[in-house]
């Protein structure tokens, strides 16, 4: 049916038509990216050299504070100073079959006829931090591919989903009023990576009891919550509060992403992010690795054998994972020098 | 390596009826797809720009106003001027027998009316997508 469709992809073709300006190749390289195909990975290879210019604000915060929405309108404040920018999107998979409902477009309506606004959803496809695992590897193409500033979603995050801060640069909480007291508990761990702290819906009324209650927990943050980052620095977290319903306040909340910017680069903070975004990076691709030599070589028969010497009582589960694990490294190991020998026969 | 397949579901023209876009939108969910979704009102323009910008392997039109033989040819023109000529495209909604013909020869792969079983949509797109490059089935 379809020949451009049907043809293999080639990952460095994309790349080279994907820099000189082809949106279709750059929308065909995040697919292979965000599916991890070899191609991907080599042309992820070819075009990382070029990232790490890009401002990357994160956003994130409990499903329904209306993230999307307010995207939308900080993508258009930024559309108006005249940059481009990417948007994207994380919605959650479903654990039960795989698929995923991809709806923060809709939020988005106003940009879809803005050829200078990219936005691309992913599915989270089972990592639970908040992004999905290649949303890294889908933020640092649209990076190398020259996009000024990159507005991240992440999915509806409580406590837990931290990722977003070991990815970008600019992390804004994004609240809804009516948490009532239990803010402070139930956001802990996301206020603590906040580097702007949003109250959305400022058009109803409990929008000014939620700004208080936020702005007197900060002042009354215990010294031990300091994380080592916020010990070295003075950036005093704001608290703004907007409407993205009614599009008031985005032109302020914009204007302190800037500062946020200006304020990383003047104390050389922007340098030391990006040294711990590549190590966060690196990470990921060990845990990858880990992650598929365990679903790729794990032999099926040693894992019914450990199984049963659980059962048996002969021995504990951490201990056989221990030995399945050291064999696994073994035998990568083993491939590894293969291979390395093999290339230089060559 | 994963390899979802990828659908979006759009609704172009002006009538307000998303009942039957969501419910579809749901059930390919449910069948282990990517479901982009973007809304109501959406122009020809907005419908390819969207295609173009989630790189979808497939396009669901909802359309119940009875302008589909005024908004499917824009379409399918908004998405050849983007490379995407190639695209398949269904449509569900209230189409009248008589236009299936036409809207065939302008290359859409099926029409479903109401009462269709979702089933139907989700072997369609599996069918439609069979053997391409890039799509392995869910």
């Amino acid at each position: 049916m379809s020949q451009a469709r049907r043809c293999l992809p080639d990952g460095p073709e994309l790349a080279t038509a994907a820099l000189s300006g082809d949106r279709r190749a750059k929308a065909r390289l995040l697919t292979l990216v965000e599916n991890g195909h070899p191609e991907g990975r080599i042309a992820l290879a070819t075009l990382s050299p070029r990232a790490g210019q890009a401002h990357i604000v994160g956003f994130t915060g409990s499903t329904g504070a209306g993230k999307s929405t307010l995207v939308g309108h900080v993508a258009r404040e930024f559309r108006s100073r005249g940059l481009k920018v990417a948007v994207v999107a994380v919605d959650p998979t479903s654990t039960l079959s795989g698929g995923a409902l991809l709806g923060d477009r809709l939020r988005m309506r106003d940009l879809f006829e803005d050829p200078d606004v990219f936005i691309r959803s992913m599915a989270s496809r089972g990592h639970p931090g908040g992004i999905a695992h290649a949303t890294r590897d889908v933020v640092t193409v649209l990076d190398a591919l020259g996009t000024p500033v990159i507005l991240l979603e992440t999915v509806g995050a409580g406590q837990a989903q931290v990722d977003v801060a070991r990815l970008a640069h600019t992390v804004v909480l994004v609240e809804a009023p009516g948490m009532g007291d239990d803010v402070q508990a139930l956001k802990a761990g996301l206020m603590e990576v906040a580097d702007i702290i949003v109250v959305n819906k400022s058009d109803r009324p409990e929008a000014r009891r939620t700004l208080q209650m936020l702005r007197s927990a900060r002042l009354e943050r215990p010294q031990a919550e300091a994380t080592e980052v916020d010990a070295a620095v003075d950036w005093e977290v704001p608290i703004l509060e907007v409407s993205a319903l009614e599009a008031r306040g985005i032109d302020d909340l914009v204007a302190v992403i800037d500062s946020h910017r200006g304020y990383l680069e003047a104390s050389g903070l922007w340098q030391s992010l990006r040294v711990a975004h590549v190590r966060a990076e690196v990470e990921t691709w060990l845990q990858r690795h880990l992650q598929e030599l365990i679903d790729t070589r794990l032999d099926g028969t040693a894992l019914d054998a450990a199984v049963g010497s659980v059962l048996n009582g002969n021995q504990d589960p951490e201990a056989v994972a221990r030995t399945l694990l050291r064999d696994l490294l073994e035998g990568f190991a083993t491939d590894a020098r293969t291979t390395v020998q093999a290339e230089e026969e060559v | 390596m994963r390899n979802n397949i990828r659908v979006l579901i759009a609704k172009p023209g002006l009538d307000g009826h998303d009942r039957g876009a969501k419910v579809v939108a749901r059930a390919l969910r449910d069948a282990g797809m990517e479901v982009i979704y973007t809304g109501l009102r959406q122009t020809p323009t907005m419908v390819a720009e969207a295609a173009l910008q989630e790189d979808v392997d497939i396009v669901g039109l909802s359309i119940l106003s009875g302008a589909h033989m005024a908004l499917v040819p824009r379409i399918m023109e908004a998405l050849r001027r983007r490379g995407l000529g190639d695209l398949p495209v269904f449509l569900g909604g209230i189409i009248p027998s008589d236009d299936l013909p036409e809207l065939r020869a302008m290359g859409i792969t099926a029409v479903f009316g109401p009462g269709t079983e979702t089933r139907a949509i989700i072997d369609h797109i599996r069918e439609t997508l069979r053997g391409r490059a890039g799509v392995t089935g869910t």
